[in-house]
């Protein structure tokens, strides 16, 4: 949960969401990322690395390249949060109906 | 006979509005979201849970604080302050949660307006931008509030009978 501002500002950006948008179909080099965009491949490392402290992505060694992917559990700590916002929304009006119909004497003819 | 039935559109980048029929007239309607002592009986999330904190400083430039708590050492709050009140009509105010980092600013706008006998109640939030508009609605919103008609149903039925 600690993730969550860092990662809302993360996808903030067209070109981040994009990025996340490619490893969602799987992992994939910095050079494999920048061919897309036109853009160098220090710049969309300096993306990765936004996604990276945002909890957003994850990246291995695998020789002299270090592959990303999606990182699932920060993903999934923004949805937990969504999840949960919009379940006491939705509960909170079933509960409001009750509150009103208390508030608002009944039967009264007007 | 007007539904109550909850309807979710989206606007532009970063807004969300959301209408709901009551069937009380919009000063109950104002009054429950903005009396401490009326918040706390509904405003609650998940069933279970509780607001022992409801802080409502009803004027523009006061704070809101509500705390929850689950009753089993689990809470979250939210802050935010009011930017505008028209009994019974309208409230502007700016809200966050705190899980416990904050979220992004949600800036809604309420409005409470004479619907036959009941409110129509239109809340419009303007989020920060548009990728957190789109985690919000990817999270499945829609879904969940076409559950809580069904909820509704149930509790007018019983309202009825």
């Amino acid at each position: 949960m600690q993730h969550i501002d860092a990662a809302f500002f993360a996808l903030s950006d067209p070109t981040r969401r994009a990025i996340v948008a490619r490893l969602a179909r799987g992992e994939a080099t910095v050079k494999e990322l920048a061919e897309p965009f036109a853009m160098s491949q220090p710049a969309v490392s300096r993306h990765l690395q936004v996604l990276h402290d945002a909890g957003l992505i994850v990246r291995r060694v695998e020789g002299t390249k270090r592959p990303c992917s999606l990182n699932t559990a920060g993903l999934g700590a923004i949805e937990r949060w969504l999840a949960e916002l919009h379940q006491a929304l939705s509960r909170n009006y079933d509960r409001l109906d009750d509150v009103l119909a208390a508030m608002t004497p009944k039967g009264n003819p007007t | 006979m007007s539904s109550n039935k909850m309807t979710l559109v989206t606007e532009g980048d970063t807004h969300i509005v959301v209408t709901r029929r009551f069937k009380a007239p919009p000063e109950a309607v104002y009054r429950a979201h903005t009396e401490p002592a009326i918040v706390q009986q509904w405003m609650l999330g998940p069933d279970g849970w509780t607001m022992p904190v409801c802080i409502s400083d009803v004027r523009p430039g006061g704070k809101i604080r509500y705390e929850w708590s689950n009753g089993q050492g689990g809470g979250f709050s939210l802050t935010g302050e009011y930017v505008e009140l028209q009994p019974f009509s309208k409230i502007v105010h700016v809200e966050r949660m705190h899980l416990p980092d904050p979220t992004p600013d949600n800036h809604v706008e309420t409005h409470f307006e004479p619907d036959g006998e009941g409110t129509l109640m239109t809340m419009r939030m303007t989020l920060p931008d548009a990728a957190t508009r789109a985690a919000m609605l990817a999270s499945g919103m829609d879904k969940g509030m076409e559950a809580s008609y069904a909820r509704l149903e149930e509790v007018q039925a019983r309202a009825l009978a």
